[in-house]
């Protein structure tokens, strides 16, 4: 038995962000993670599927390359080649994670963990069990998994029915494939295998693709998949899914029409759940909210005292980078700082990476409305900035929603080559209340795709200067 | 530096304030912000603000004291600091009229703001902001003295144009509010601070406080490293803050209300009618509507649990509020010259206190749901009695709603506080023998009686209105959805 401050159980972006932030100040700490550093996002998020859309954007580049003056020939597309540049990305960042660990001096318990008791956690290694001390804190960091729609007959089955985690590591892209649920996750996938010659059906039960953004980037996307030749079918109802061996068969109603859609394979790319079994919870007497995610408190504590939450499994949004300040702020509380800076969870930038790439922070236009906050609009398009022009990429817009009377951002939408470099100027600008003016006071360099964040501003006071 | 403590006007309407209580005794060391003393207005008992860093070195004025608005009660300063000059030509303007205090006032705040930036935001804030007359004004309560002249002029004078161009019975709250915050206000995030730092503040913080006219030297920020941002600001408004009334702010946004100038037959039926009828010619409509289905709900919710509990006077300020929403023409202001649509709907209830009565506001009541009404309105009442209202909590409405139900009275006529055009007087709900589709029926009933200014509002027009408040009345579902 060992004794720590804190443990850690599950090592994601979460955990080990918060493991560091601990160790940072002075304590001792210890992750407890079976698989390997950095967790889904690393091994089986993110990383990986950022690395596929990379190859993705290189396709579709060379693709239009002869418009540049390079002409390739005899382009091949080899996904199983993606793929194991993917993993070795996803790998390389683990290795990477396990370094930041060693330097700070923490420890990694390579098994699987169990609350057991007050400021105890028992690992299991190799079916041997051991008992361990927290002696501040035990953090459940645990994240979350996809849980496949099996009440409409897509029961994730690793052949056919796929997750995102068998997804990443297929060899060659299938034939056709369905990608059911239209958020960030399957919009990425659904980009990633249109690229790779895959005739791609997306299929949202609501009415719009990315129903989490604003409208406008909504319908913007769905024009661009729409010219790439993704079928894009919205406000769908599945039924009569049959599984069979080597394909998928199902009614999809969408548009007051219904049709029978036969596919190589399906990703299910809806719903993730906590994971909350088998880590003791229930005996914890750690209380769960409606949705099934564990309870938190600003400092991330649970309804039992010295057990903490952070990360997915403490709620949506299910963002790695939402877990990361989590264990920041946690470990800051914990250390009994002064002044922490609270997550501000009205301002959390969403990323989405297929192409164009879209990005937001803060409300839509449509939450504004519901609000009946009186606001004015800003908006700029890329087919307008310079820079776009010179790299071909001229889809999509900036748009920034303000309120009428002091210019606060309420929100910002991007949608376009880059949105989820950009959105970061305006994540800065609402984090420290800048006003649409403190953005446009700013010099924005030229030629850069970031003016068009300026100009939309400058459009929101009526000010606009290159439309 | 040493700082004069004044009385300051902490409603729009005061005149001058009675010392209550002193918190700070000679000898102390006090901060900005700090609580100095209790002061009695005309309506509530406000707490006097430190306005600057030190030791308070003398104290002019003893507890029990009135005293006109702008004399200076005590001095703030170093511990060794001379401030014979000071007590000598404090007293000598207490001495003479309270004009003279304020003329000091005026120019000390305007070294304080220093910057022509200042001076600007002070100007911008001032003719984006036409104060509407507030109710108590115009009932005589605060006839504009001979000394609130001089201090409204003197104020006109350094701003440059505050009074200009507000309606000539309306006498601006701000040119009788605090001078001192005037000139040190928002734009001195980048100036050093009492405390010798720079006082930290975000942008947005920055213009929400020069709209609102909030000083910022007494606000403690919450942000990264003492920041002050959007929320302290807000918070600071909700706790009374130091500035002017919010209760005006609230009405007077550009945008937030519609004047409709008088036509002729408008004029001549407001001259007619009240040379008639008194000043305020008022005619009244009485409905009787059917309250069995609140009662029902209130019952329903009851059972629900507390939480859900609303009273039937919540469900008449609801009621009203959305009637009002529909019927602009009795959500409005007499203003003598024009009639004024508020597009904002803020509800007052009238609240017995032990010596009168005070008018609390349900601001943007329409918005409210009914338990955030219930709350609200709640809180209000109970610190009506206690007497601890800000000015901003009971001015600025556009409609009042007055109710007796509860004293067993069935009907009652109100009397309309000006300038705004109705009110609306609740009586109890009883049983009583109905025909309903010709038979008779013990149903439980509501007497509501509502007066107008007929200058502002016809028959037909109130009538109207009644109809759409009972449609709410009577189906109340419609005002929990």
């Amino acid at each position: 038995m060992a004794s720590y401050d804190v443990i850690f159980i599950g090592g994601g972006p979460a955990g080990y962000v918060g493991a560091i932030r601990c160790a940072q100040l002075g304590m001792s700490v210890a992750v407890v993670e079976r698989e390997g550093l950095g967790g889904t996002c690393v091994l089986w998020g993110c990383i990986p599927a950022k690395a596929l859309l990379e190859a993705a954007s290189v396709a579709t580049k060379v693709s239009h390359s002869a418009d540049f003056g390079v002409t390739v020939a005899d382009v091949k597309l080899d996904y199983g080649v993606a793929m194991k540049r993917s993993r070795a990305v996803s790998t390389q960042n683990s290795k990477g994670v396990e370094f930041l660990f060693k330097k700070n001096k923490i420890t990694w318990i390579k098994g699987t963990a169990k609350i057991s008791g007050k400021n105890a956690v028992s690992v299991t290694i190799d079916g041997k069990e051991e008992k361990h001390e927290a002696k501040k804190a035990v953090v459940i960091s645990t994240g979350s998994r996809v849980k496949g729609l099996p009440q409409i007959g897509l029961e994730l089955n690793k052949t056919t029915v796929l997750s995102s985690d068998e997804v990443l590591v297929l060899e060659k892209a299938p034939k056709s494939l369905a990608v059911v649920g239209a958020g960030a996750v399957g919009c990425e996938f659904a980009d990633v295998f249109a690229a790779f010659g895959t005739q791609i059906t997306l299929i949202e039960a609501l009415p719009v693709i990315l129903p989490l953004e604003d409208a406008d980037c909504s319908a913007e996307l769905t024009k661009s998949f729409k010219k790439r030749k993704i079928d894009v079918l919205t406000g769908a109802k599945i039924s009569d899914v049959k599984v069979g061996k080597n394909s998928v068969t199902m009614s999809v109603e969408s548009g007051g029409k219904k049709q029978t859609l036969e596919v190589e394979k399906v990703l299910v790319a809806a719903g993730r759940a906590p994971n909350i079994e088998e880590i003791g919870i229930k005996e914890s007497g750690v209380h769960l909210t409606e949705r099934g995610f564990i309870k938190i408190n600003e400092r991330m504590e649970t309804s039992v005292k010295g057990i903490y939450a952070i990360g997915d499994v403490a709620g949506p949004p299910m963002l790695a980078h939402k877990g990361q300040r989590e264990g920041v702020v946690f470990a800051e509380f914990l250390a009994g700082q002064k002044n922490v800076h609270q997550v501000n969870y009205g301002n959390i930038p969403n990323a989405t990476y297929c192409h164009p790439e879209v990005a937001s922070i803060g409300m839509t236009e449509a939450q504004v409305k519901e609000k009946k906050i009186d606001y004015k609009v800003g908006k700029f398009a890329f087919s307008n900035n310079g820079r776009a022009r010179t790299s071909g990429e001229t889809e999509g817009f900036v748009k920034i929603i303000r309120d009428a009377k002091y210019g606060e951002i309420l929100g910002a939408h991007i949608i376009g080559a880059h949105a989820t470099e950009l959105i970061h100027e305006l994540a800065v600008a609402r984090e420290n209340e800048y006003t649409v003016e403190e953005v446009d006071l700013a010099i924005h360099a030229h030629p850069t795709l970031s003016e068009a964040i300026a100009e939309a501003a400058l459009d929101s006071l009526g000010k606009m200067i290159h439309a | 530096m040493a700082t004069k403590v004044v009385m300051e006007a902490l409603s729009p309407t005061m005149e001058e304030g009675r010392l209550v209580k002193w918190n700070k005794n000679e000898g102390d060391a006090v901060k900005t912000g700090d609580v100095l003393a209790e002061v009695e207005t005309d309506k509530a008992v406000m707490e006097l603000i430190a306005r600057g860093d030190g030791v308070l070195r003398k104290r002019l004025a003893n507890e029990g004291d009135s005293s006109p608005v702008g004399t200076v009660l005590a001095v703030i300063a170093a511990p060794d600091e001379n401030i014979d000059s000071i007590i000598g030509s404090a007293a000598g303007a207490g001495a003479a009229t309270s004009g003279q205090a304020a003329q000091a006032q005026g120019s000390a705040g305007a070294q304080a703001g220093g910057s022509n930036q200042a001076v600007a935001d002070t100007k911008e804030t001032a003719a984006k902001t036409s104060i509407p007359q507030s109710p108590a004004q115009s009932q005589g309560e605060a006839s504009t003295s001979p000394q609130q002249k001089g201090a409204a002029s003197q104020g006109a004078a350094s701003q440059g144009v505050a009074a200009h161009g507000a309606p000539p019975t309306s006498a601006p709250p701000r040119a009788s509010g605090p001078p001192a915050p005037r000139g040190n206000g928002a734009s001195r995030s980048g100036a050093p601070s009492a405390t010798g730092g720079r006082q930290r503040t975000s942008p947005l913080a920055r213009r929400l406080a020069t709209e609102r006219g909030i000083q910022l030297g007494g606000i403690q920020g919450t942000g990264p490293s003492g920041r002050i941002v959007k929320r302290d600001i807000e918070n600071a408004k909700a706790a009374g803050g130091t500035g002017r009334s919010a209760a005006a702010d609230r009405l007077a946004t550009e945008g937030d209300f519609k004047d409709i100038p008088l036509t002729q037959i408008r004029k001549t039926i407001a001259r007619r009618l009240a040379e008639s009828n008194g000043p305020v010619p008022t005619f009244f409509l009485t409905s009787e509507y059917d309250a069995v289905r609140a009662s029902e709900l209130r019952t329903q919710l009851a059972e629900m649990g507390d939480h859900y509990k609303v009273s039937f006077n919540d469900i008449v300020i609801k009621a009203v509020a959305l009637a009002l929403a529909e019927h602009p023409e009795v959500n409005a202001h007499w203003l003598n010259d024009k009639i004024r649509q508020f597009n904002r709907i803020h509800v007052a209830m009238a609240v017995a206190v032990e010596d009168g009565l005070i008018t609390p506001v349900l601001f943007d009541a329409d918005r409210l749901s009914l338990w955030e009404i219930s709350a609200k309105a709640r809180d209000l009442a109970k610190r009506a009695r206690e007497r601890k209202l800000m000015p901003e909590e009971y001015t600025g409405a556009t409609f009042t709603v007055s109710n007796l139900g509860m004293f067993g009275i069935d009907q009652f006529t109100a009397i309309i506080n000006p300038p705004e055009a109705g009110i609306l007087a609740i009586g109890g709900v009883e049983e009583k023998p109905v025909v309903v589709n010709g038979a008779l029926e013990v149903r439980q009933r509501m007497r509501v009686t509502m007066s107008c200014d007929h200058r502002a509002i016809d028959g037909a027009t109130g009538a109207k209105f009644m109809q759409t408040v009972r449609q709410y009345i009577e189906n109340p579902l419609s005002l929990v959805i």
